[in-house]
């Protein structure tokens, strides 16, 4: 082991399944997903999320007001990242790098405002555009809208000032974010990072935009890999942050790791006849490939159920020509976009902590009942990006 | 230590291209003069009606042949990306499609706009536009997608300049020009790649946005000389002018650069960030998260702050900016405060791109030993006793310039660029 080996020490999860590592072991064994909303936003089913107790970690009201729901959740979730590596006392210089989306718009608004200009000749429109909007937008929407907020907001409530970076870019992002953090830590320009993203699902802007990519699945939930009839992704609240060190620094002041994170490799594929997407991932586990142990391999798959990422990652992951055992997560919290990849880490790292891997959640996936040695994390994202990790339990002799 | 490695072994960055768009015109030498002759790019807005505005005044890119007030915001940021970095590129000596690094895309978070928003409704009349109507008459709408997907930008940049790997877009807000520029410093640095292409873009002038920016007070409202309007430093400043522009850094190791023969226009030497946990919109009244982002930036650059020649200034004409930025620079040069200058002054705030514009405009003053003015300076603020460089552009001995880049959100984000060796 080096001692610029990073660790992950802190995981915080927030999906519709509740708060924190237990709730999300136990949802990840259970049998169906936590809560589904299949009428609200209807023909769209969506994983909703949990009643938060918000003061326990954005305890001015204050605060709480300049946000909209996915600040909320996380900033929220950033706290727990932030106590279950018990790390407060580190937040001056921690690194953060936040996977964010856009922000909520004011829905009613956005309605009364088309119902009330749709009807009128452009340029008249365009003039009462103006009236409406300043009129009718609150001043504190727009911060709690723009994308590089959730970072600030993480500054504000959590004081966590070390370098602050948004990325933007769906799935990929949150891929992104993971890996340039770790990438930091192990050049050494910082000890200590949190990466993460958050997804408030009851949202139809959101919805109104991932359908007009067809990447929705239409009618009532299936899980991911059975969704032939009506192929793409059920979204789902879903926030995860992860709290990484240097094994050094972990060791340094006696924290414990729950999983040692190997690679993260990511690639951006135009997935058309010339540029398939099969190759770089394939590079990217030929990579990976000499630390893994023998035997069948876990898998933490992001698939969303869209079809053309479902079957290039089918096909990336039948060209390992290894038995695996694949989890695609989103059956149980639903596609959280920015935050999915970030999660998944969080769950691999919490999964490689316990010994402890997820019985199979459809008929197509794999038993597998051993404690994990090693657990891959794949992000092949509904529109674009092509991401994988590798986590590795670490051994007890490691610890501090 | 080689003559490629800096102050602390790692590989020392250069600039080999730059490409810019601003208000002033399309390309570094238009930017350049009118840059240096101190003119503004600050218009009335004439791409939407300006009824119920507070604000009436921008700074537009406007393209021949093109009607870059029909676009939305991201296919301006696309189109403004383009340009500065086919230019960049041109400058450096590369090919457009096969560039040997990452891309680094500093953009303004984008969505789905008011005229796609009516031209939807109307497919549906007269069906009440609420949004599940909406959604549902969204569907097999990829363009729609296409043009408001957070990837979608940095998507169709990578294909055009066959970048490598997966592009990172990201957003710092006022400072995401500058963290573009640092995240491919970092790639470089680390040797994950010889090269990165930083770009910095922004194009949201549109009414949502201006109303948006009005409602937090932060925008000018001098509308009745929109040349006038920006006036950094100045006693009687009153907000910013919103602004769009782009700019494109060719980032190469010096090593890189060398082997091919390449020009070198500027090394980029150091990078320093700081957030800031006070508030949403305001630096901590201490300065303190700037003041570090100034040290870290000089720091890393391994030079002492005597070093700095120049400041380019984040200057944004806000009475609140300006006053900490005066702050900070007491802070970290004491006495021998460098002269200080807002390209802001003349083309307003580009907000996504100002980081990475106005480290291209750093290289310029670096190359030509000049340093531009902060126009519209006719009533010094007693509280900022600072060398503006007032009004005109000067000449002068530059060997190290601190590019300043301070967010909402509390990101703030410095540059040291240093002179080509």
């Amino acid at each position: 082991m080096a001692d610029n080996d990073i660790w992950i020490t802190g995981v915080g999860l927030v999906s519709s399944a509740g708060e924190g590592r237990a709730a999300h072991l136990a949802a990840l064994a259970a049998p169906r997903p936590a809560a589904l909303d299949e009428g609200s936003f209807a023909p769209f089913t969506i994983h909703p999320g949990p009643a938060l107790e918000l003061d326990r970690q954005i305890p001015k009201k204050g605060d709480q007001r300049q946000m909209e729901p996915w600040q909320r959740l996380g900033t929220y979730t950033a706290g727990l990242a932030i106590d279950d590596a018990g790390a407060r006392g580190l937040v001056g210089d921690m690194d953060l790098i936040v996977a964010a989306g856009g922000g909520e718009r004011d829905i009613a608004l956005d309605d009364a405002v088309l119902s009330a200009l749709a009807p009128l000749p452009a340029p008249e429109a365009a003039v009462k555009l103006n009236e409406m909007l300043a009129g009718g937008l609150r001043p504190t929407l727009f911060l709690a809208q723009l994308s590089n907020l959730l970072a600030g907001n993480i500054s504000i409530v959590q004081g966590v000032t070390g370098a602050s970076r948004t990325f933007m870019g769906e799935e990929q992002a949150g891929a992104d974010a993971v890996r340039i953090a770790a990438a930091r830590l192990a050049e050494g320009n910082s000890p200590i990072a949190l990466a993460g993203g958050a997804y408030s699902a009851p949202r139809w802007d959101m919805l109104m935009l991932y359908h007009a990519g067809s990447l929705l699945r239409r009618g009532p939930w299936a899980p991911v890999f059975s969704r032939e009839d009506a192929p793409g992704a059920v979204t789902g609240t879903l926030s995860g942050f992860v709290v990484m060190e240097t094994a050094a620094h972990a060791r340094a002041r006696g924290a414990r790791g729950l999983a040692r994170l190997n690679t993260v490799a990511s690639a951006q594929a135009r997935r058309n006849a010339e540029d398939t997407g099969h190759a770089a991932m394939g590079q990217a586990f030929a990579r990976i490939a000499p630390r893994l142990g023998e035997g069948v391999l876990p898998i933490i798959s992001g698939c969303t159920g869209a079809t053309i990422p479902t079957v290039l990652e089918r096909e990336v992951l039948g060209a390992l020509t290894r038995p695996l055992a694949v989890r695609a997560t989103g059956s149980r919290f639903g596609w959280g976009v920015e935050a999915t990849f970030p999660a998944n880490v969080a769950l691999a790292a919490l999964c490689l902590s316990q010994g402890v891997f997820p019985a199979p959640m459809e008929a197509l996936e794999a038993r597998y009942e051993d404690a994990p040695r090693d657990i891959l994390v794949t992000g092949f994202a509904a529109w674009r990006g092509e991401a994988i990790a590798h986590l590795s339990a670490i051994p007890a002799g490691d610890q501090p | 230590m080689s003559a490629h490695r800096d102050h602390k072994g790692r590989p020392i960055v250069a600039v080999t291209g730059i490409g810019l768009v601003t208000p002033l015109g399309v390309g570094v030498v238009d930017n350049w003069a009118a840059l240096r002759a101190g003119r503004s790019g600050i218009r009335r807005i004439s791409r939407f009606p300006l009824d119920h505005l507070r604000t009436t005044i921008a700074g537009t890119v406007e393209l021949p042949n093109e009607d870059t007030g029909a676009m939305c915001s991201s296919q301006r940021v696309t189109r403004y990306a383009t340009l500065a970095a086919e230019e960049a590129l041109a400058t450096a000596g590369m090919q457009r499609g096969d560039f040997p690094g990452p891309l680094m895309l500093g953009m303004p978070p984008v969505e789905t706009e008011w005229p796609d928003r009516f031209r939807i409704a109307a497919r549906i009349a007269p069906t009440p536009p609420l949004y599940p109507a909406l959604t549902e008459a969204c569907t097999g709408l990829e363009s729609l997608y296409r043009v408001a997907a957070f990837a979608s930008v940095g998507e169709k940049l990578a294909e055009r300049f066959g970048t490598r790997g997966a592009p990172i877009a990201l957003s710092t807000a006022c400072a995401t020009g500058a963290s573009a520029i640092q995240l491919g410093v970092e790639a470089i640095r680390r040797g994950e790649a010889e090269a990165a292409l930083a770009i910095g873009a922004d194009g949201t002038v549109q009414p949502e946005a201006l109303i948006r920016f009005s409602l937090l007070s932060a925008l000018s409202t001098r509308n009745e000389d929109p040349a006038k309007a920006a006036r950094p430093f100045e006693k009687t400043r009153d907000g910013f002018v919103m602004s769009e522009g782009a700019a494109c850094l060719v980032l190469e190791s010096l090593e890189h650069a060398t082997a091919r023969g390449a020009k070198v226009l500027g090394i980029l030497r150091g990078c320093g960030e700081k957030s800031d946990s006070f508030h949403r919109t305001r630096s901590n009244p201490d300065g303190g998260a700037i003041i570090k982002a100034m040290r870290n930036a000089i720091a890393d650059a391994g030079l002492e702050p005597g070093a700095i020649d120049y400041v380019n200034a984040h200057g944004t004409g806000t009475p609140e900016n300006d006053k900490m930025e005066t702050l900070g620079m007491r802070a970290v040069f004491g006495d021998a405060c460098p002269p200080i200058s807002s390209n802001k002054s003349m083309i307003g705030h580009t907000l996504s791109a100002a980081g990475a514009i106005e480290a291209v405009f750093s290289v310029l003053a670096l190359r030509d030993q000049v340093l531009p003015p902060t126009i519209n300076h006719e009533e010094p603020d007693p509280a900022i006793t600072l060398d503006v460089v007032p009004n005109v552009a000067r000449d002068a001995k530059v060997k190290n310039v601190l590019s300043n880049s301070f967010g909402f959100g509390g990101q703030n984000v410095c540059l040291v660029i240093g002179g080509a060796v």
